[in-house]
C-alpha cells in the first residue's frame, strides 16, 4: 500500500484553509438560496400587486347568453381562477372564486380539477352545482396523480377526469394516465375505466400497459368515447356504461370531443416522429368515418372543444412565458385559426340554451 | 491483489483472531463520512427536483406526455452506458475525483437548465442528459473512492455509513422542497426550488472538492491502465463468479416499480399511499444499512448478501401468499429495507478488496452494470409476464427463479467464513 493513500484512509487532518473555504463557500450558496427564495416571493407579491384579482363571484351563471368558461392563466391575482367571456371573445371576463388546473361544465354542473399544494401535494376533483345563480359542492373525488382532462355530459348528469400518474411508468417511454368518471344520479363511482372490458375490432384486448384517457359523453348518458393507448398505438373506443365494455372505432385518435349535434368528433391526431410537433388537429365524421384535417397546423396538445357546431376552440401555449391563449378555427378544414381569448386555458362552452 | 497490513500473519486461526481485534477497533474513515455528506447534498438536490418535476411539466409548463416519456427514457439509459466508460478513464488516468467531480458538478449546472430552456424539448432533453450523465460519471469513481479509503476488515461497515447518509438526503430532498415552495404560494416559484436545489448541489461540489481525499495509486506502476487490463479482471475467477452470481441474483430481482404495483394493485392505494411505500423501504434500508454492515464484516459479506436475497425471497413470498391489509404492507416494506440493507453496499464491500486497487473503479463498475443488466431482463420479463397472467403467478414464478439463483450464487461462490482477505 502506497504511504500517500494510507494517509488518507487513516484520516490525515485535514488543512485548514480546506476546512475554512468550505464553510464561506457553504455559508455563500446558503445565502444565495435563501435570498433567491426571499426574491421569487417578493416577484409573486408584486407580480400580484401589479394586476390584483378582480372581486371573485360566489355563483357561476352557466345559463343564459352564450359564454365561454375557461381557466384564467395570466400571472397575477386572477390566476388560475375560473372565469368567463362573451362567446364572441369580446368583453371583459368575470372571475369566480373558484381554483383549478381543468375544468369544465354542462347541464348547470361543474367539475374543477385542481391541486392542495400541502406537504404532501393532493389533487382532487370537486364537483359543483348551480341552481338557480346559486352554487353547491356536491362531491370531491381524491385523484390518484396530476389533473389533465375533464368533462361533464350535456345534461349534467355524468363527470369525469384524466390524471396523470408518474408512479405507473417502467421500462420504457411511457407515461400512465387513470381515467375515472362519477354518475350524479346513482352516486356511482368508477375510480379507473381499467375495470372495463375492452375489444379492438370485434376480438377482446387485454395488455398491462393499456391507458385510456380524454372521455366525451353522448347525449344519452349510456355512452361516450374515450382514447385507449396500448403497445405505442391509440385507439377512439366507444363505451358503454350499462355493460361496462369498451369496442374500438378506428386507430389513432386522441383527446376526442363530441360536437353539440353529436355527428363528429375532433380530435388530435398523431402525424410526426417528431417530438415538438407529434399531433394535428382532425374532425371525423361518426356516419362516414371521413377524417379532416383543419386549418390549424401547429402541433395542438389539448381536448378541443366545440364553440358551436361549425367552430371548435383548443388552448395553445403562448410563446414565452407560461400562459395559455384560446384559439378557434372552423371545423370543415377551411378557414383560418385565429385567437378567441387572450390568457386563457380549458375552454367549455356554455349557456346559450 | 490486495495485501492487508501486517500480512505475514502465522497460522489462518491467529490471522482472523487479530484481524476480528483489529476491525473492531478500526474507524471508518473520515473520507467515507465526507463522500457520504457529498451524496447526502446531492441526493437533498435530486430529490427536490423530482418532487417537483412531474407538476412543472405537466401542469405548469404542459409539456406533451410523449416528451416526458421521452425524458423518461433518457433517465434509464444513460447512467449504464457511460458508467463503464468513465469508471475506465477514472481508473486508466487514476483521477477519480475528478471523474467523480465532473460527474457531481453536471448534476449541480442542470438544476440551472430548467428555468432557462422553459418548454423546449431539446433543451428539456439536455437538462435532464445532464443530470443522468453527471449521475453515471459519478457513481463508480465515488464507490472506488470509499472502497479504496477503507481498510479491507470493515468495508461493509463503511459502504453502510455511505448509504445510510445518502438515503437520509433523499428523505430531506422532498422536504426542502416544500419549504422552498410555501415561501411563495404560486407556481411562479418553481424557479426558487431550481435555484435552491443548484445551491445545495454546489456545497455537495465543495464538499467533494475541498474535504475529500483522492486516491491515485499506485505511484510505483505505470499510470496507464491499458483497456485490457480493465478487461481482464474478468479473468480473475473469484471475480468472474461474483459477477456471474451477481447477474443471476439480478435476474430474480424484480424491480421497486413492480413489487408497489402489486402492492397498489392488491390494495387499490391512492397517489398519497402508493408515493409512501417508497418511505418505507427507504425507512428500513435506512436504520439498517449500518448493522448489516458490521454484521457482514464479522460473519461474511457473501454470506449476509445471500441472506439479503432470502429476504427478498420473504417479500416475494408475502405477495405471492393472501396478501392484504396495513400490517402486512409494513411487514414486507420493512423485509424489503432489509434487502437493500444487506445487499446493495455490502456486494461493493465484498467484491473491492478482490480488486486491485489501480482497477477498482472499472471493477466495480462491471458488478454493478452487469448486476443492473440482470436487473433490466428482469422488468423486461415481469413486464410481458405480467400481460399474459395475474400478478400473483408471476410472483410465484419469481419464488422458483429466486430460489435457483440463490442455489446457483451459492455454488458459484461459497459463502466464506471470515472476511480476512486472502493473502
Amino acid at each position: 500500500m502506497s504511504s500517500s493513500s494510507e494517509q488518507a484512509a487513516q484520516g490525515a487532518r485535514l488543512a485548514r484553509w480546506r476546512i475554512w473555504t468550505f464553510a464561506a463557500g457553504s455559508a455563500l450558496m446558503l445565502a444565495a438560496a435563501a435570498g433567491y427564495s426571499l426574491y421569487a416571493a417578493q416577484r409573486h407579491t408584486a407580480e400580484v400587486a401589479a394586476s390584483p384579482a378582480h372581486p371573485f363571484s360566489s355563483s357561476l351563471p352557466l345559463s343564459g347568453a352564450p359564454k365561454i368558461l375557461y381557466v384564467f392563466s395570466a400571472v397575477g391575482g386572477d390566476q388560475d381562477h375560473l372565469a368567463e367571456s362573451p362567446a364572441s371573445g369580446v368583453g371583459a371576463p368575470s372571475f369566480f372564486a373558484l381554483d383549478c388546473a381543468r375544468a369544465y361544465a354542462a347541464g348547470q354542473t361543474v367539475v374543477c380539477l385542481g391541486t392542495n399544494g400541502s406537504l404532501v401535494q393532493t389533487q382532487y376533483a370537486e364537483v359543483y352545482r348551480d341552481v338557480s345563480g346559486k352554487t353547491t359542492l356536491l362531491d370531491k373525488i381524491e385523484l390518484p396523480g396530476i389533473p389533465s382532462r375533464a368533462r361533464v355530459s350535456a345534461d349534467g348528469r355524468l363527470v369525469a377526469w384524466t390524471v396523470f400518474v408518474s408512479g405507473d411508468s417502467y421500462n420504457g417511454p411511457q407515461f400512465s394516465t387513470r381515467t375515472g368518471l362519477l354518475d350524479l344520479k346513482t352516486g356511482t363511482l368508477i375510480p379507473s375505466l381499467e375495470t372495463f372490458t375492452a375489444s379492438v375490432d370485434g376480438k377482446p384486448y387485454h395488455a398491462v400497459d393499456i391507458n385510456y384517457w380524454g372521455i366525451t359523453f353522448e347525449r344519452d348518458d349510456e355512452h361516450f368515447y374515450v382514447t385507449m393507448g396500448s403497445a405505442g398505438k391509440t385507439w377512439l373506443m366507444l363505451g358503454d356504461l350499462a355493460t361496462h365494455t369498451l369496442s374500438s372505432v378506428v386507430e389513432n385518435v386522441e383527446c376526442p370531443s363530441l360536437s353539440p349535434d353529436g355527428t363528429r368528433i375532433v380530435f388530435k391526431k398523431r402525424v410526426s416522429g417528431n417530438l415538438s410537433t407529434p399531433w394535428r388537429l382532425y374532425v371525423l365524421d361518426l356516419a362516414t368515418l371521413k377524417e379532416t384535417p383543419l386549418a390549424e397546423t401547429r402541433s395542438i396538445d389539448d381536448q378541443a372543444a366545440w364553440l358551436d357546431d361549425d367552430t371548435v376552440m383548443y388552448q395553445v401555449p403562448q410563446t414565452s412565458g407560461s400562459g395559455y391563449d384560446i384559439w378557434e378555427v372552423p371545423a370543415d378544414g377551411t378557414g383560418t385559426p385565429r385567437i378567441l381569448i387572450r390568457n386563457g386555458s380549458s375552454p367549455d362552452a356554455v349557456g346559450g340554451s | 491483489m490486495y495485501i492487508p497490513r501486517g500480512g505475514a500473519a502465522t497460522t489462518p486461526a491467529v490471522r482472523e483472531q487479530t484481524a476480528r481485534v483489529r476491525a473492531a477497533r478500526e474507524r471508518v474513515p473520515r473520507n467515507v463520512y465526507a463522500l457520504g455528506f457529498v451524496s447526502l447534498l446531492t441526493d437533498v438536490s435530486a430529490e427536490m427536483i423530482t418532487s417537483v418535476v412531474g407538476y412543472y411539466l405537466l401542469v405548469y409548463l404542459q409539456v406533451s406526455t410523449i416528451t416526458v416519456g421521452f425524458l423518461d427514457g433518457l433517465y434509464s439509459a444513460i447512467p449504464v452506458l457511460l458508467s463503464l466508460t468513465a469508471a475506465y478513464l477514472a481508473d486508466r488516468y487514476q483521477r477519480r475525483k475528478l471523474l467523480a467531480g465532473i460527474g457531481y458538478g453536471l448534476s449541480a449546472v442542470s438544476k440551472l437548465g430548467f428555468p432557462v430552456v422553459g418548454r423546449s424539448v431539446s433543451g428539456l432533453g439536455l437538462v435532464q442528459g445532464a443530470d443522468r450523465l453527471g449521475k453515471g460519471l459519478r457513481t463508480a469513481p465515488r464507490d472506488a473512492l470509499i472502497s479504496l479509503s477503507t481498510p479491507a476488515s470493515i468495508q461493509g461497515r463503511a459502504f453502510g455509513v455511505h448509504r445510510t447518509m445518502d438515503t437520509v438526503g433523499a428523505f430531506l430532498g422532498p422536504l426542502i422542497a416544500v419549504v422552498a415552495l410555501g415561501l411563495s404560494v404560486a407556481a411562479t416559484a418553481f424557479d426558487a426550488v431550481f435555484v435552491v436545489s443548484f445551491c445545495i448541489a454546489t456545497i455537495g461540489l465543495l464538499a467533494l472538492l475541498l474535504l475529500v481525499a483522492d486516491h491515485r495509486e499506485p505511484a510505483a506502476t505505470p499510470r496507464k491502465v491499458p483497456f485490457r487490463a480493465a478487461l481482464g479482471l474478468l479473468a480473475d475467477k473469484e471475480f468472474r463468479r461474483v459477477c456471474l452470481a451477481a447477474t443471476v441474483l439480478g435476474v430474480a430481482w424484480i424491480s421497486d416499480t413492480f413489487i408497489y404495483l402489486v402492492i397498489q394493485q392488491r390494495l387499490a392505494l391512492t397517489a398519497v399511499q402508493y408515493a409512501l411505500l417508497a418511505v418505507g423501504t427507504s425507512g428500513s434500508y435506512l436504520l439498517l444499512a449500518v448493522p448489516a454492515g458490521r454484521i457482514a464484516d464479522r460473519i461474511g459479506r457473501w454470506r449476509v448478501f445471500l441472506c439479503g436475497h432470502l429476504a427478498l425471497l420473504v417479500v416475494y413470498l408475502l405477495l405471492a401468499g393472501p396478501f392484504g391489509g396495513p400490517v402486512l404492507v409494513c411487514v414486507t416494506l420493512a423485509v424489503h429495507g432489509f434487502f437493500y440493507a444487506m445487499t446493495d453496499g455490502v456486494l461493493m464491500a465484498h467484491a473491492g478488496p478482490m480488486l486491485p486497487r489501480e482497477l477498482r473503479t472499472a471493477g466495480l463498475a462491471l458488478l454493478q452494470s452487469v448486476r443492473a443488466l440482470g436487473a433490466f431482463v428482469s422488468s423486461l420479463a415481469f413486464g410481458f409476464a405480467w400481460s399474459v397472467m395475474g400478478s400473483r403467478e408471476v410472483v410465484g414464478g419469481y419464488v422458483v427463479a429466486l430460489l435457483l439463483a440463490l442455489v446457483a450464487a451459492a455454488c458459484l461462490v461459497h459463502p466464506e467464513k471470515g472476511t480476512v482477505p486472502r493473502p
